[in-house]
């Protein structure tokens, strides 16, 4: 059950530049770290987000081992036209988690 | 060179003399003094704190509000199904001593007392995922809420326990909770400012742990920190000491899910 948050705008008007936030539960361990034994903590990361518009890509991201866990993106898109934005993040192993949020634009 | 830099420390905090709050400091916080841990973090964390967005301790609160409507097993109810109206300031009179058992538990007891009384169910593991993110929910519907569980003649020998554990000397490092957190908040220890030690932000994010987490677990913390046995999660001298510092703080607002480093 991997928590996942988002804030969309319900409605915008057409052109507008809006604020999309994304927020994912991840341990986001870097793999420098060791246990109370000494042992290496393996690196266990997201290694990519993205975000459609519409089946559109509109933003990406590369992440690396010093990102902190339960990272949270902030950034902006235009408002083109009704429909639906799908927030994906791909982790290092190649499982994804995503969420959609639909927006309306008059 | 460890070693003198552990002395420096001790020294700061007063340590070396054998008597703690003789030299002019103070034993008890007075209530216009009184700061919730949030006064102490900088402009930034506290943003993250007051953002329901951002603040990543709802993502607990989240996922407790999932748990709270489920029914995990076909006898037994979901917590919904009792409080369907929630449970807005419900924590505000925890600890509290179970009629039962005439035992004094904590919101995380309380959650797990349900279970299996009236759901028929196992406990949860303190401090499992599932546990912090029920008592983060319940916790947080008493967001605003006053602090600190109203005063009773029956909870006085907890409360005075839990004082014990809190004025007691300690570790390698010979420390009570009360010479940092009464004696010295404000000051500065390593890179930090040292808090009042009040639990009304908890179950909170910690930077530190990149994680929601209880506040038995920071009194472990706090325990190693000083370098004393910490006592087991859900210790009954723990849910003392969370009581006792629950009448220390009251006058504070519950802040569950609070932001800390």
């Amino acid at each position: 059950m991997t928590g996942i948050r988002l804030a969309v705008p319900e409605r915008a008007q057409k052109g507008d530049v809006i604020e999309l936030k994304a927020l994912i539960q991840h341990p986001m361990e870097s793999g420098f770290r060791r246990g109370s034994r000494g042992e290496v903590i393996p690196r266990n990361i997201i290694t990519r987000f993205e975000c459609f518009y519409n089946q559109e890509l509109v933003f990406a991201s590369d992440f690396n081992p010093a990102i902190a866990a339960n990272p949270i993106l902030t950034f902006y898109t235009r408002a083109t036209e009704t429909g639906e934005l799908e927030f994906r993040w791909t982790d290092q192993n190649g499982e994804s988690w995503s969420d959609r949020k639909s927006i309306t634009v008059t | 060179m460890r070693i003198a830099a552990l002395c420096g420390l001790a020294v700061m905090l007063g340590a070396c003399t054998p008597s703690a709050g003789t030299d002019g400091a103070p034993s008890e916080l007075s209530p216009s003094d009184l700061q919730s841990g949030y006064a102490f973090l900088t402009p930034e964390t506290q943003q993250l704190q007051d953002d329901p967005f951002e603040n990543p301790g709802y993502l607990w609160v989240d996922r407790g509000a999932r748990l709270f409507q489920v029914s995990e097993a076909a006898a037994s109810p979901s917590c919904a199904a009792c409080h369907a109206e929630g449970l807005n300031g419900a924590a505000s009179r925890y600890p509290a001593i179970e009629p039962g058992s005439k035992r004094l538990i904590n919101l995380e007891g309380r959650i797990n007392q349900c279970r299996t009384e009236h759901q028929e169910l196992e406990p949860l593991a303190y401090e499992s995922e599932d546990l912090l993110a029920l008592t983060a929910y319940v916790a947080n519907q008493s967001h605003g809420a006053p602090y600190g569980a109203p005063p009773s003649a029956d909870l006085q020998p907890y409360i005075e326990a839990g004082r014990s554990y809190f004025e007691t000397r300690r570790g390698l490092m010979n420390l009570s909770c009360r010479q940092c957190h009464t004696e010295t908040w404000g000051k500065a220890l390593r890179g930090d400012t040292i808090s009042q030690g009040h639990g009304n932000g908890f179950p909170a994010y910690r930077f530190e742990w990149q994680s929601l987490g209880s506040l038995h677990r920071r009194f472990r913390d706090c325990d190693m920190g000083v370098r004393a046995e910490p006592l087991p999660y859900g210790d009954d001298t723990y849910v003392a000491l969370e009581l006792y510092l629950a009448t220390r703080g009251a006058g504070l607002e519950i802040e569950t899910p609070g932001v800390r480093r």
